[in-house]
């Protein structure tokens, strides 16, 4: 009875210690991975000279850093709002310009993404026609190209495709001085390349595949064509997919800077990574207003982290698992 | 998980099955593949072929000029071969790459770096994993933290590390000064880290061993901040997925928590594993958004100080934007993807089927 006792304590002693040891490697782990994000948070708030020369801790916490970064972000212009013209501010504005152009890009991608992965998904899943499974052994087989390699030639399609648009307005003659322009430098550019992915279509397909087939019975029974079956039964079923794929692709979007950069030249096109790529040349050595540019570029993408963060993590999980 | 675990099950049963209500073919199936099939093959399939053409080709992208047109470069190639002289013109950017010293150096970074990387990170992810596996209280919040780098975008994220790595007044030289070393240049150092290890030590170091820069070491200790949390993620799912009472039976017959970590735990994370290291070598060789951002934090030029975090991806990237030679900048990528796509092929056959087994 004692010598149990005595064996239970030791036990429980010994996992405490076992935890603790767990833990304190564990923290030591998340300050390394935090104390970044408070270095940039403390910097931003410094004056030039606290941030070259002093310690850790602000001193006057300047949150006048904020105000002035967007400024020197906009060409050391100030922010005008025009109560009569809401939308005015996009133009005027250099930061909520960036913030749009990726937010919209990314919703663009998106839905793309969305669409195109799931109707070929569908095809690959439940339809049956001769090639099928070959020409999802080539798509299959694409995942294996690397990016860098389709860099150049998409680059030379940019310079080269015309915009649907100027192409009609220059064919229908409808404005006498409308000219052939390029997918450069234009929204094209940034989406449509990108509204396709081998992955969801991967994704979506295994996923399709799980869903069994008496269902489809039922649906043809009640008379559901294809179609229907795909959108009142197979797409709500496939929520966690979509939203995986959802999550992915934006994330994608939002961190994404080499194509971008390069079919981008004016300013107001610039998705928010070329734009803070381009304040650090802007802001100079102000690298107290570097910290805040990083900042508020981090701010968005932390909160939608933080709230969607199942999504993120389990995304990212299963496609590890399912890889 | 448990989810994925059950579509996997099922999905392994349907096919069979499906053949019965298969009646005649669906044409339309074409119609719903149209759209990706669309996007694909032009910006994703025609591109390769299209990148072997312009890999070929001298001049600027808005006028390429075959390289077998060039007299110059026909003029190489000597005339003993004959007919295949003007063929092996075509393939002068290729010649010029290999060649290059530029191009070696960059390809010895890149190496330099996927060692550097890959295998650190996997081994501390599936440490952090296998402790956050254990039934550990806050286990959520440390996943979040560990995970949050990946999300935040690698420009904001590098240049707060530019400016920890700062000479003057960084975090990095503040801890180095709290340990008692001396203070270092980081990103601005192209100085090999083993040369100047040797020197703290009053050593001569030889030439060959100097090892990567410490600017180069200072963009991989960024690269493992980053991307650990991936790994954790995905080591963990991959944990979660091994049968618990694999781990009863191994402790009832005595094992103890190393041995379970040896003996049931890493054969059954080969999939996991085989799968985060392909995954994670090919990112490391086309690494290029941080060194962008790193570089111009530090105002130094793209891949410098002096060449030192030139990877070949910086490299490629200088070629076409910087000095418009988009066809020698696409010969360097074809080189880098053949090497990415081999070093794949490799790792399918000697670690994939190892992972299938498991």
């Amino acid at each position: 009875m004692t010598t149990n006792l005595f064996r239970m304590n030791r036990d429980r002693a010994r996992s405490l210690l076992v935890n603790g040891a767990i833990h304190t490697v564990l923290i030591a782990g998340a300050l390394f991975m935090l104390f970044p994000f408070v270095w940039m948070v403390f910097g931003s708030l410094k004056s030039y000279n606290e941030a070259t020369t002093a310690g850790f801790f602000p001193r006057n916490w300047l949150i006048s850093n904020y105000p002035e970064a967007i400024m020197v972000m906009n060409g050391s212009k100030p922010c005008a709002y025009d109560a009569g013209n809401p939308f005015a501010i996009l133009d005027q504005c250099l930061i909520l310009r960036y913030f749009a152009n990726t937010i919209s890009i990314g919703l663009v991608t998106v839905l793309g993404v969305l669409t195109t992965g799931v109707l070929a998904a569908y095809a690959f899943a439940r339809l049956k026609f001769p090639g099928r499974d070959f020409l999802f052994i080539i798509l299959l087989a694409t995942l294996m190209i690397p990016g860098e390699l389709t860099l150049v030639p998409n680059y030379v399609f940019m310079v080269r495709f015309p915009t649907p648009d100027s192409l009609i307005a220059t064919m229908l003659n409808l404005d006498p001085n409308a000219q052939i322009r390029n997918w450069v430098d234009t929204y094209y550019a940034l989406t449509i390349p990108w509204i396709a992915t081998v992955f969801s279509i991967f994704l979506f397909r295994q996923f399709f595949r799980s869903i069994p087939n008496e269902l489809y019975d039922a649906a043809v029974m009640d008379g559901a064509t294809h179609s229907r079956f795909l959108w009142s039964v197979v797409l709500p079923l496939s929520k966690p997919a979509l939203i995986t794929s959802a999550v992915l692709t934006f994330l994608g979007t939002w961190n994404s800077l080499i194509w971008p950069l390069l079919v981008t030249n004016s300013a107001q096109m610039r998705p928010i990574q070329v734009g803070l790529a381009a304040f650090i040349t802007e802001a100079g050595t102000q690298v107290q207003l570097l910290m805040a540019g990083a900042t508020m570029t981090i701010i968005p993408i932390m909160v939608l982290y933080l709230v969607l963060q199942k999504w993120f993590v389990e995304g990212i999980a299963s496609v590890g698992i399912r890889g | 998980m448990a989810q994925s675990a059950q579509t996997i099950s099922i999905q392994n049963s349907s096919p069979a099955r499906a053949k019965k209500s298969w009646r005649g073919k669906e044409w339309f199936g074409f119609l719903y593949l149209a759209p990706a099939m669309i996007i694909l093959t032009v910006f994703h399939i025609i591109p390769v072929g299209y990148a072997l053409w312009i890999s070929m080709q001298f001049g600027t992208i808005r006028n390429f000029r075959l390289a077998c047109a060039d007299a110059d470069a026909i003029a190489k190639i000597p005339e003993s071969f004959g007919i295949f002289q003007n063929l092996l013109a075509c393939f002068d950017n290729y010649n010029r790459a290999l060649q290059a010293p530029e191009f070696w150096d960059a390809m010895k970074t890149t190496i330099f770096y996927v060692l550097g990387t890959v295998p650190i990170t996997i081994i501390v992810g599936i440490l952090v994993a296998y402790l956050l596996f254990q039934k550990i209280r806050g286990r959520g919040v440390y996943r979040t933290i560990y995970f949050m780098p990946h999300v935040i975008s690698t420009v904001a994220s590098a240049i707060v590390w530019a400016w920890v790595f700062d000479p003057r007044n960084g975090l990095a030289n503040h801890f180095m000064q709290f340990l008692g070393l001396p203070i270092q240049q980081w990103l601005v150092e192209p100085d090999g880290v083993f040369k100047l290890l040797g020197e703290f030590f009053k050593l001569q170091v030889p030439e060959w061993a100097e090892g990567p820069s410490l600017a180069l070491v200072s963009v991989m200790i960024f690269s493992f901040w980053q991307s650990l949390g991936f790994d954790v993620i995905i080591f963990l799912a991959g944990l979660t997925n091994i049968n618990v009472e694999l781990y009863e039976a191994g402790r009832i017959d005595g094992a103890n928590g190393a041995q379970l970590f040896r003996h049931i735990t890493i054969p059954l994370l080969a999939p996991t594993l085989f799968f985060v290291g392909v995954i994670s070598i090919i990112g490391s060789f086309q690494a290029f958004n941080h060194i962008f951002a790193m570089n111009r934090m530090v105002a130094q030029p793209l891949g410098g100080p002096l060449g030192a975090t030139r990877t070949v991806s910086v490299l490629m990237f200088n070629t076409l934007y910087a000095q418009q030679r988009a066809g020698y900048a696409t010969a360097i990528a074809v080189l880098l993807s053949i090497l990415i796509l081999a070093l794949t092929l490799i790792q399918f056959k000697y670690l994939g089927r190892r992972g299938e087994g498991a």
